[in-house]
């Protein structure tokens, strides 16, 4: 095949840095022609890249002809792809085109050059932020990413169109730009002019229409109002003017969940799993007894989940006479029909404790590497993994003596014989359902290994006994038993739980849980009670989140980095401004990270200058303006198209909520308060009260409607904020139904005349002082968290420690220096200082960088940011 | 046609029973389709492909990776050209071209029918309804081609069967 390509013509940066892929696959050769040669015949206008296919077809798509190089080197295509090409054609070029007319064929320069790509650009920039990768399409370069550094190269290779804030972009364009394909596509286009290589090429161009021109202001995710239809706008009025005839008389008990807003009957537990080697590790440790400090911990568990707010009908544990009583049932019907066997097991005994020990009960020196204090399943050393037995010199932990290996008799879960029945039900169950796709896929990549026969017993005290004879010194395995806690802890609310756990067809049981207990609750448990055979309530929605990391790196107890649920109430934020935050960062699809600076922007942002102002200003109005009664709302067609545009966000609320799409449900209400905001912004009430008769009238009904407003969202809130919803309905004297049932339509919830309380401000604003103190106090500073990380990567640790060690005061001053200069550079940026400044403070933060690495031993950090060409 | 509107179309021919909703982004009412796992998908040919993919009809997106990138460039070609200038001037140039580029082709890829003949009749309909007699026979590999689609089983469905007259009419234009 022919790859016609021509200097300076923009489309031939992708093209060529990406015909490396087709290397090995297809000969390339590469023609050069004019960028006005008419290479294929079938178009009128010329038309450079261009790849003429051996069958005779010919690519005239930039994109398409990169697609092609891709598939060739056996790349699939997918929806996330699809989706940027189709944008960049769309939506990016013809604002590029538009800016590089500018800047090339009419000499403009800064903003009426970046005015028109900068909403583009930010585009670019949050989603790479936003889902936390390298790349556009996840953590390797793809199609995407080539064809859109191809489109982007000539403008952003000049570090002025490069804006700086964008720093996701920023990063994601030096990564791509360094590479060698590209590097070697970049010279042979622009021939190391820059962007005057393309002025032929662009002069040629028809002058860019005025909207392509437009400058779009800088507003990043500014909602667009959809389009409506006359029907939508009817249905809409229509519903609102019902108000608090439709809705159905009240439950008792309602607490704040989404499904009870519904209406629906639900059942929402949680508890502690209390059993197995960790419980009795720990009750060492602290020298009580394993009942004690379960006794202690789920006393601390369910202080955390009582001061959070949540609503859990019950909150139970697993040490109880109901565990024992079901889990046992459950093996017995698993040992009657055949899918429990028992097996000999070499086990390393301890004579004078009197009972066999579990790996985390032996200590000695590993087999590999010699390393003295190897646990009993794995070395902390060499990492390798370990099998007790083989274990030189084991010592008990409790006593300190040398255990010797005998032979044992453990019990075994068949699951390789429940297999069949596993996959036919998740057959019937996933299409269709709403497990998240990282369950499903967790479940699936087990299934596709198959299923190995699991040990269910364990050479442990405190556990759930195992009732067969010879098994008298052992107890069940904590994830046999932990998951039909579930179920005993319903038992321990109502003697009906078999109305829920035996039944199906009319219960649809919703899991949640973080990623790595996936595989219990899809497989392990399933399998029990599919063996069972006693027609037991199985999953039918699993929700895994991803895992949620904290400021740059992770979350961890043993260094004291992170903020932890007893910590939260220390920290003198409100447990609903919590509950909003991460409920906002709710890792769904993908990891996300808590950040003290963005909790206080999207405090100050979000909650203060978004919601909060909205409904407080909606409630002011009809207290200074109308005594506090509801005044008449006359709506005007305007007026109705609002209602249709919270119609639908309502809508859009109850869809995805449906959909356990928790986070982007949230992203809902704040749309809402945002339209309303905007609303009361145009209409202008408090001028229109000191006017005419007319304008009297239309005050009355922008307030009336705005604070219906106010009244939908405090009932939408209640999932989220069920003390804010709360206040917003005390201040506001919502009726009781109204209060705690959300229909799929807005109603007129507060007629006219009806009489609110007294309004007052919902939230407070954070202070940057205040935040400050609280990331030092729970750690996390960036810079400790990597040097950290690397004393723990690093294959020599004792050298590391002597190193810091020796001059500790010396690096913890400079750290402090580091932290403190890095805030105030942080701090100048945000107030948009000189450039000069700024960069003379950067230059003082990277010397000091320098030195702190010096000082710890480590080579120093290649420099970030911005090259020099 | 409403890029939803589209998009409903698409699902009936591609025998996908259960409608999907779809919201408008954008002064441009760019489609946007909210997927039960995963983000949402945004773009009309983004999420056409992605139907394609859900009815278990991959074959429509081409067989081969020269197929496959074939159908791209003309769904590119649908959003960027066919939806994006709407001048006179403009369209003849595209008829021009099309009809040029169809002299040797039963559809846009050769040989065999894909997404890139549904998605470019939906929209270049709007358009040949509107073209006279003789300029149908002046675009005849366009209009043989746009017969055939819209009597492909299913993809025509409430559009309007544009006519397309058999004999010559206008010989001397050849």
């Amino acid at each position: 095949m022919r790859l016609f390509v021509s200097e300076g013509v923009p489309g031939c940066l992708p093209v060529l840095a990406a015909a490396g892929r087709a290397r090995g696959r297809a000969e390339v050769l590469i023609s050069t022609v004019g960028p006005e040669d008419c290479v294929v015949p079938f178009l009128t206008r010329p038309k450079v890249p261009v790849l003429q296919l051996d069958s005779g077809n010919y690519l005239f798509s930039t994109s398409a002809i990169c697609r092609y190089f891709f598939l060739l080197s056996g790349w699939e295509q997918d929806d996330l792809t699809n989706q940027w090409l189709e944008w960049e054609a769309t939506e990016l070029q013809p604002a590029l085109s538009a800016a590089l007319y500018y800047l090339v064929v009419q000499g403009k320069k800064g903003e009426d050059v970046l005015g028109s790509v900068r909403r583009a650009l930010t585009h670019i920039d949050h989603s790479l932020s936003r889902q936390n990768c390298p790349f556009l399409a996840g953590e390797t370069e793809s199609l995407a990413d080539i064809v859109l550094w191809g489109a982007l190269y000539p403008l952003l290779q000049d570090p002025a169109y490069l804006p700086e804030e964008l720093s996701a972009l920023h990063s994601w364009f030096q990564t791509l730009s360094t590479q060698e394909p590209c590097q070697r596509a970049a010279e042979t286009v622009l021939k190391q002019q820059g962007v005057l290589a393309l002025r032929p090429y662009l002069q040629k161009q028809p002058q860019p229409s005025p909207t392509e021109g437009r400058a779009v202001t800088n507003e990043p995710e500014e909602e667009e109002l959809a389009t409506l239809s006359e029907e939508e706008i009817a249905m809409a009025v229509t519903a609102w003017e019902k108000g608090l005839e439709s809705l159905p008389p009240l439950r008792p008990q309602q607490n704040p969940v989404y499904s009870r807003l519904r209406q629906w009957n639900t059942l929402y537990l949680c508890g502690t799993d209390e059993y197995g080697t960790a419980t009795e590790t720990k009750a060492l440790e602290e020298g009580l007894t394993p009942q004690e400090i379960c006794d202690k911990y789920h006393i601390i568990h369910a202080d955390i989940y009582r001061w959070f707010n949540i609503s859990f009908d019950i909150f139970g544990r697993t040490t109880t006479p109901q565990q024992t009583k079901i889990t046992q049932d459950i093996f017995q019907q698993l040992l009657k029909r055949g899918f429990v066997w028992q097996d000999t097991v070499e086990q390393l005994r301890c004579e004078h404790c009197a009972r066999f020990l579990a790996d985390r009960f032996v200590e000695g020196m590993c087999p590999f590497c010699g390393y003295e204090e190897a646990r009993g399943d794995q070395c902390d050393k060499c990492g390798k993994l370990i099998n007790a037995v083989e274990l030189k010199k084991p010592q008990c932990k409790v006593c300190r003596s040398c255990p010797v290996v005998q032979s044992t008799q453990h019990l075994f879960l068949d699951l390789p014989k429940l297999e069949k029945r596993l996959e036919e039900w998740l057959g019937r169950t996933l299409p269709g359902s709403d497990w998240t796709p990282n369950a499903q896929f967790i479940t699936r990549s087990w299934l596709r290994d198959g299923l190995k026969p699991r040990c269910i017993t364990r050479d442990l005290k405190w556990g759930t006994p195992v009732p067969l004879e010879g098994f008298e010194d052992k107890v069940f395995y904590v994830w046999f038993d932990a998951t039909i806690g579930y179920l005993s802890i319903t038992a321990n609310y109502t003697d009906q739980w078999e109305r829920w756990w035996k039944n199906p067809e009319q219960v649809d049981l919703y899991q949640f849980m973080a990623k790595d207990n996936v595989p219990f609750h899809s497989l392990v448990f399933p399998c029990s009670a599919l063996g069972a055979e006693d027609n037991y309530t199985l999953v039918s929605h699993l929700i895994a989140t991803e895992y949620l990391n904290y400021e740059d790196g992770k979350f961890s107890k043993s260094r004291g980095v992170g903020v932890f649920g007893d910590m939260a109430q220390d920290t003198g934020i409100p447990a609903d401004i919590w509950r909003f935050y991460l409920l906002y960062i709710r890792p769904e699809g993908q990891d996300s990270a808590f950040s003290w600076t963005d909790l206080l922007l999207k405090n100050n942002s979000e909650l203060l200058n978004n919601l909060g102002n909205f409904i407080n200003r909606a409630g002011m109005f009809v207290s200074k303006f109308f005594g506090g009664y509801v005044p008449e709302m006359v709506l005007t067609p305007d007026d109705q198209r609002l209602l249709a545009h919270v119609t639908l966000e309502l809508q859009h609320y109850h869809q995805l909520l449906e959909k356990v799409r928790i986070r982007d449900a949230l992203r809902s209400i704040l749309t809402i308060s945002r339209h309303g905001n905007q609303y009361i912004q145009v209409n202008e009430p408090w001028k229109r009260i000191k006017g005419s008769e007319a304008d009297r009238q239309r005050a009355g009904t922008v307030t009336g409607l705005a604070v219906n407003i106010a009244a939908l969202l405090s009932v939408m809130l209640q999932p989220y904020m069920p003390t804010v919803s709360a206040t917003i309905q005390a201040q506001l004297q919502l009726p009781p139904p109204a209060c705690s049932i959300l229909l799929t339509n807005f109603l007129c919830t507060l007629p006219a005349g009806h009489q609110i309380g007294t309004v007052s401000p919902l939230f407070q604003k954070l202070e940057n002082d205040q935040i400050e103190s609280l990331r030092q106090r729970f750690g996390g500073g960036q810079l400790e968290e990597t040097f950290d990380l690397k004393a723990k990567t690093s294959l020599k640790p004792a050298v590391v420690e002597t190193v810091t060690t020796a001059r500790p005061q010396q690096i913890q001053a400079l750290m402090d220096e580091v932290t403190k200069q890095g805030n105030f550079v942080r701090e100048l940026k945000a107030q948009k200082a000189d450039k000069n400044e700024v960069a003379a403070e950067v230059a003082k933060l990277l010397d000091l960088k320098k030195q702190l690495a010096v000082a710890e031993g480590k080579p120093p950090e290649a420099p970030k940011g911005k090259k020099k060409k | 046609m409403a890029a939803a509107a589209e998009l409903s179309l698409l699902e009936k021919s591609l025998g996908l029973s259960k409608g999907n909703k779809y919201s408008a982004q954008g002064e441009r009412q760019i489609p946007v389709l909210q997927t039960n796992n995963g983000p949402s998908l945004t773009g009309l040919t983004t999420i056409a492909a992605h139907l394609v993919k859900q009815a278990n009809k991959e074959y429509l997106l081409g067989s081969t990776a020269e197929e496959k990138a074939i159908v791209q460039q003309w769904l590119e070609y649908r959003v960027t050209q066919v939806d994006g200038h709407s001048s006179k001037n403009d369209i003849r140039t595209l008829l021009k071209d099309l009809n040029s580029y169809l002299e040797d082709k039963v559809y846009l890829t050769g040989y065999n029918f894909t997404l890139a003949d549904i998605l470019l009749y939906y929209g270049l309909h709007r358009f040949i309804v509107d073209l006279t007699v003789q300029e149908k026979e002046k675009y005849l590999n366009v209009s043989r081609w746009f017969c055939h689609i819209q009597h492909y089983p299913g993809i025509r469905q409430h559009l309007s069967s544009v006519v397309f007259i058999k004999n010559r009419l206008y010989t001397n234009s050849h």
